[in-house]
């Protein structure tokens, strides 16, 4: 089954550069994906049009059995309901606590508080910060700030897990740390992850299945790949 | 229950808000209040003028005297005409003999001098009294009544009771078009706080859409808090309007210039106005927030 399709997709901005062309792409369920690409090769547009927040000119994408590009504006938070996603920023809220930051995510969409509670330790349990629950991000290391915010991500067990450079702000030690972590989520949860990065590092040590851009456009799409210079 | 739990929360979310921005908050309670007390004025002001019209309008009617000369045929044919005009609501009829008999009893003089004259020589004539539906209509009444057989002179309160209907009338338009500029004046100021408010808070806005939070939930916080802001803003308009109403019946002995232009009663008026200022400034601040909020529910 596949979790990700992408039919035919092109994606041009108002300003008139064309960050896809005509591209076609099925990712199945527990799958771990990296996407690489050099700057303007429009691995953020393909990401950033998972999670709605670009729609795509032309074409048909369909995650976890929603057509994205028809979406509305306000059902938009259907989609986002099965996602999960991490920012190269972490985007936590700083006056709240590592456990009111994860619990956020499930306060608004509106679930019960005992509810909240479980899937909030065990979110965090997951990423290793259970001792940490009523720290503030700012006294936490960059590292453990984007484990916060894998938390919040999967926190509603989402199907996909979109990370937009999550390592892109990290040292490469923690860089490791945080992609362990994924793929015990991977693993363990059997969450599909779609990972943009231009680590060369990280993909090579990782083998996992790699799409690379270039231009706009599918250069390969590997089961275990490594970051292939030439290719970009 | 999951609608009682989110608005618990937006609530919450609202207050904090509320105390969070405070000198934001303060300035736009402020706003609201002037405004509120002058549509607080406003609203007193045109319920009296509706209420002076309405009782003058009460007592205008169209006093009708038919011709020395009219028969008892002649009345029963005028009374029957009056009955088919449309905008006649009820009129009352008294004959001469009867005027001469009320004109007797109540003086002595007028006693004397009546019994003098016999039925041909008198000058009191046959009498209507009549009530219209609608008193701005009530010329082409009092004409339609004039062009009756037998009927000598018709009266009504042309003039200066006229003018000052037209003058009510023309006052209450005025404030009331006061009342929606100053409201529209109010709405734009509480787009603006509320929009400093959101700024603040766009962060927060932008991770509740990307965790999946609906439009609805993340509007109502702003919205109560708008609401919030409407009602302490409607605190001291009310009590003013309240209490200045009372000081200013009692003052003037609850009627104005002359005993003609009553003022309304202040028990359950100052009640109503109150429930008025209260809801405007509720209804105020919400259509404000939420303008302000939409800008930023697109994606």
């Amino acid at each position: 089954m596949d979790l990700v399709r992408i039919k035919n997709v092109e994606k041009k901005y108002k300003n008139g550069v064309t960050a896809l062309y005509d591209l076609n792409l099925a990712i199945e369920k527990g799958a771990f994906v990296f996407v690489i690409g050099g700057s303007g090769s429009g691995k953020s547009t393909l990401i950033k049009m998972l999670y709605r927040e670009e729609k795509p000119t032309k074409g048909q994408i369909i995650v976890g059995g929603l057509d994205v590009a028809k979406l509305k504006n306000r059902k938009v938070y259907k989609l986002r309901r099965k996602l999960g996603i991490v920012f190269q920023d972490y985007r936590l809220l700083p006056k709240q606590t590592v456990y009111e930051n994860v619990a956020f995510a499930l306060e608004v969409i509106g679930a019960k508080k005992d509810e909240i509670r479980v899937k909030v330790l065990k979110a965090l349990e997951d990423v290793g910060l259970k001792h940490k629950l009523h720290e503030y991000p700012d006294h936490l290391s960059g590292g453990e700030q984007q484990r916060v915010a894998i938390a919040r991500a999967i926190v509603n067990d989402p199907k996909l897990l979109l990370c937009d450079e999550p390592t892109g702000n990290l040292d490469p030690e923690m860089s490791m740390e945080i992609m362990k972590v994924l793929e015990e989520i991977n693993n363990k949860r059997g969450t599909t992850i779609i990972m943009v990065t231009h680590d060369k590092d990280i993909v090579n040590k990782m083998k996992k299945q790699v799409i690379t851009l270039k231009e706009g456009r599918l250069v390969n799409f590997k089961k275990k790949g490594t970051y292939n210079n030439e290719a970009i | 229950m999951k609608p009682f739990r989110m608005l618990g929360r937006s609530i919450r979310d609202a207050f904090k808000s509320v105390i969070r921005n405070f000198s934001l908050s303060l300035a736009s309670i402020s706003c609201i209040t002037i405004t509120l007390i002058i549509v607080a004025v406003a609203v007193i002001a045109s319920f009296n003028v509706q209420n002076f019209t309405k009782e003058i309008e009460k007592d205008m009617t169209i006093v009708v005297f038919l011709e020395n000369d009219a028969t008892e045929a002649d009345v029963e044919e005028v009374k029957h005409k009056i009955d088919n005009i449309s905008n006649v609501e009820k009129y009352t009829f008294q004959s001469k003999v009867e005027i001469k008999k009320q004109m007797q009893s109540e003086s002595e003089v007028f006693n004397k001098v009546l019994e003098e004259w016999d039925e041909n020589e008198s000058p009191l004539k046959d009498t209507f009294q009549v009530k219209v539906k609608d008193i701005e209509k009530i010329s082409a009444t009092a004409e339609k009544i004039q062009a009756f057989n037998k009927v000598s002179v018709v009266r009504y309160g042309e003039g200066m009771v006229d003018k000052m209907v037209t003058a009510f009338s023309s006052i209450e338009k005025v404030t009331y078009g006061i009342v929606i500029a100053l409201i529209i004046v109010t709405v734009f100021l509480i787009v603006n706080t509320i929009k400093l408010t959101i700024s603040a808070r766009k962060r927060e806005i932008s991770i509740m859409r990307l965790v999946g939070a609906s439009n609805f939930t993340i509007k109502t916080p702003f919205i109560v808090e708008g609401m919030i802001l409407g009602v302490f803003g409607s605190i001291v308009p009310i009590i003013i309007s309240t209490y200045g109403y009372l000081a200013f019946y009692n003052h003037f002995d609850g009627h104005l210039f002359s005993e003609l232009i009553q003022l309304i009663k202040p028990e359950p008026f100052i009640y109503t106005t109150s429930l008025i200022v209260l809801v405007i400034g509720i209804i105020v601040g919400m259509i404000g927030s939420a303008s302000a909020v939409k800008k930023y529910l697109k994606v």
